[in-house]
């Protein structure tokens, strides 16, 4: 007997295609749907109302503060996290005593979960005992400052963790990108009379460019996704300072179920991020360098 | 800068030693290349000849001795400051840049003015023929084209030294021969003092002024190749020069003289030289009616000539003969081989060259 090749295509296509599907292709359609109808109550089924839920964010001022805090948040964590991670590789790939362990500390942040960190940075930023604190205090002779409960510094100390978290991650993928630059070329480039500085912006960066792409990529994802440690330390406040907009989706969505708004949200997130991974793969696509 | 007084050697290594951890890699090597020369590593593989050119090229620093280059004892410069040119085996070329960029990568590196930069490019790129191919990338190019490229990154440094490892090993046997001539015809031309590693030595033979064989880190023999095919130094570098190699038959006593084992009618040497190895090149033995007896056990046949690997006598001495002509003789077949006149006899034990012994 002979299958057609479309049947048997589609039969092993089929199983993953699927889950796929259930789980993530329809719900995301059906939220973009959804953002198009009224919350429905007990009382009052859903009523389709056009764009009316997103004209209603225009008009939300705590909708434009948590945009405009997510850019600063992707500012601000995302070309850090990726230049801590490239210094940590760099460093940790060098002929250094003990790297084992400096690689498995750098590391240890990721595997930790979130949750788990948010605990932990509790503790440092906790006034006056916070490790912090004792720090700032003792080089810089500062009284104690409340990092995560004052408007000036909450958004700041989010993004401190999610540097700290993010940035080990990112040095693996560096760390064996560099291991895979062959040694030949670096000794040609020292031999040929570049120095260290110039061998690093000339050679070893350029031949870092998918990973640096990769990692770009999966950081700007990351600063509009990875939000646990801001609902469980500040649930985006104070007044709204630390609110983004996976938050402010979470707070509208599950706190006060108004379902419609939330999806209206939902479809702004995913235009935002569509929107930046193309512009990435366009403009660093164009000048990085593929096998 | 003073110029170097022009009697001194381009390259000296005195007493050079090298170690890895606890294996000595380099062991005592002294080796002295005259300006202009071309001198060919040559050896088994793991020798140390990659070693070597690293150490003289500065990628590795040597555990004692000197480097000394153009009359400068270069032990504390970088690789850069040798006044040195490289082409790795893998050619190293920079994947993310184009042929013309990859070219220029030293002069940029040491800010050589734009206008001569041109300058040496389109020289660099006529002499190898890389005009059409300056735009693109060395993923684009063919394995030759790649080992030109290589060249051309070396050449246009226009340093008086030019280090090459094994540049020739990924390329087909016909691309292999032109390059063989084009390196040797830049080499000349440049008037480049070039060190080259490879393990064939047929291409050792076919390039080399200076031929210097290496075996377990030390060297075996330093010699014109001339020299080395007419005089090798031990019976190790007579196994290994020559398509094929000498062969090294064990002399035994015989009433009279010494001989193979087995054949007493067929004296070889005076009786002084019993116990040494008698070597025997293979483009020397001549098929003959009043011959010694052998018995064919493989035959190679290499279009003009015949290889013939042949036992004697009765102690299993292995005997190859290179006779001009088709003979694809079966094995067991029967032959009779004429040697020629004793010319070069080695110590069984040691290995090394015996004087030959006055007739008695
Ligand atoms: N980095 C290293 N660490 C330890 N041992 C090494 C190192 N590099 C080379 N060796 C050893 O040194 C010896 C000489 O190596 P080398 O690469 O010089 O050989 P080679 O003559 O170039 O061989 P080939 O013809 O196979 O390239 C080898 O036994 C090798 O195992
Ligand atoms: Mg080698």
């Amino acid at each position: 007997m002979r299958m057609p090749r479309f049947l048997h295509a589609w039969l092993m296509l089929g199983p993953a295609l699927l889950l796929l599907a259930a789980f993530t292709h329809v719900p995301a359609l059906a939220t973009l749907w959804h953002a198009l109808f009224s919350t429905p109550t007990p009382r009052r089924p859903a009523v389709f109302v056009g764009l009316n839920n997103y004209a209603a964010l225009a008009e939300d001022p705590i909708f434009w503060q948590a945009l405009w805090n997510n850019l600063l948040y992707a500012l601000g964590t995302v070309p850090m996290s990726i230049a801590l991670a490239l210094a940590m590789a760099l460093w940790v790939n060098g002929r250094l005593r003990g790297r084992t362990a400096m690689r498995i500390a750098f590391f240890t942040p990721t595997v930790l979960p979130m949750i788990a960190v948010a605990n932990l940075w509790l503790f440092f930023y906790t006034p006056d005992y916070g490790m912090i604190d004792r720090l700032t205090r003792l080089l810089l002779g500062w009284g104690p400052t409340n990092w995560i409960g004052s408007q000036e510094t909450a958004l700041g100390a989010m993004m401190a963790i999610a540097v700290w978290k993010e940035a080990g991650f990112f040095m693996i993928f560096y760390l064996a990108a560099l291991q895979a630059i062959p040694p030949s070329l670096l000794e040609a480039a020292s031999l040929e009379g570049a120095s260290r500085g110039r061998i690093f912006w000339r050679v070893t960066l350029p031949l870092l460019g998918p990973t640096t792409l990769f990692i770009a990529v999966n950081a700007v994802i990351n600063s509009f996704r990875l939000v646990d440690h801001i609902l469980v330390m500040t649930q985006g406040g104070p007044d709204n300072a630390t609110a983004l907009l996976m938050t402010y989706i979470y707070e509208t969505g599950f706190r006060f179920w108004d379902t419609a708004q939330a999806s209206a949200l939902t479809g702004v997130l995913l235009a935002v991020l569509a929107v930046i991974a193309a512009l990435q793969f366009s403009l660093l696509g164009r000048r990085t360098h593929y096998r | 800068m003073t110029a170097a007084p022009a009697s001194a050697d381009a390259i000296r290594l005195d007493s050079l030693r090298k170690q890895f951890g606890s294996t000595t890699v380099l062991h005592d090597i002294h080796l002295r290349a005259a300006r202009g020369r071309f001198v060919v590593l040559l050896g088994p593989s793991g020798c140390g000849k990659s070693t070597l050119l690293r150490v003289i090229a500065g990628l590795e620093r040597a555990d004692g001795g000197r480097v000394v280059l153009d009359g400068r004892d270069v032990a504390e410069l970088p690789p850069a400051a040798r006044g040195l040119s490289m082409v790795f085996q893998s050619y190293a070329l920079f994947p993310h840049l184009d042929v013309a960029e990859n070219i220029v990568f030293g002069l940029r590196a040491r800010r050589v003015a734009a206008a001569e930069r041109e300058a040496r490019l389109a020289r660099a790129a006529s002499l190898l023929g890389l005009e059409k191919l300056l735009k693109r990338r060395p993923s684009q190019l063919s394995g030759g084209q790649q080992q030109r490229v290589a060249l051309a990154r070396a050449i246009v440094a226009e340093a008086p030294i030019c280090l090459m490892d094994e540049p020739l090993s990924n390329l087909d046997a016909k691309l292999r021969g032109e390059m063989r001539r084009e390196i040797r015809a830049l080499q000349q031309r440049l008037g480049l003092t070039m060190v080259y590693v490879t393990h064939d030595q047929a291409e050792a033979m076919s390039m080399a002024d200076q031929v210097v064989l290496m075996r377990d880190g030390h060297i075996e023999q330093d010699a014109t190749p001339a020299e080395i095919y007419a005089r090798p130094a031990s019976a190790f570098v007579a196994s290994f020069i020559g398509t094929p190699p000498m062969s090294l038959l064990p002399l035994v006593a015989h009433a009279g003289g010494a001989g193979i084992a087995g054949l007493p009618d067929h004296l070889l040497a005076p009786a002084s030289a019993a116990g040494a190895l008698l070597g025997i090149r293979p483009e020397e033995v001549v098929p003959a009616e009043d011959g010694l007896p052998a018995c064919v056990t493989a035959a190679e046949f290499l279009g003009a000539e015949t290889v013939l690997a042949c036992a004697l006598g009765s102690g299993g001495a292995l005997l190859q003969a290179r006779i001009p002509g088709h003979h694809a003789l079966p094995p067991g077949s029967p032959v009779r081989l004429r040697l020629p006149p004793l010319a070069h006899l080695f110590d069984a034990n040691s290995g090394k060259r015996l004087p030959l012994p006055p007739f008695a």
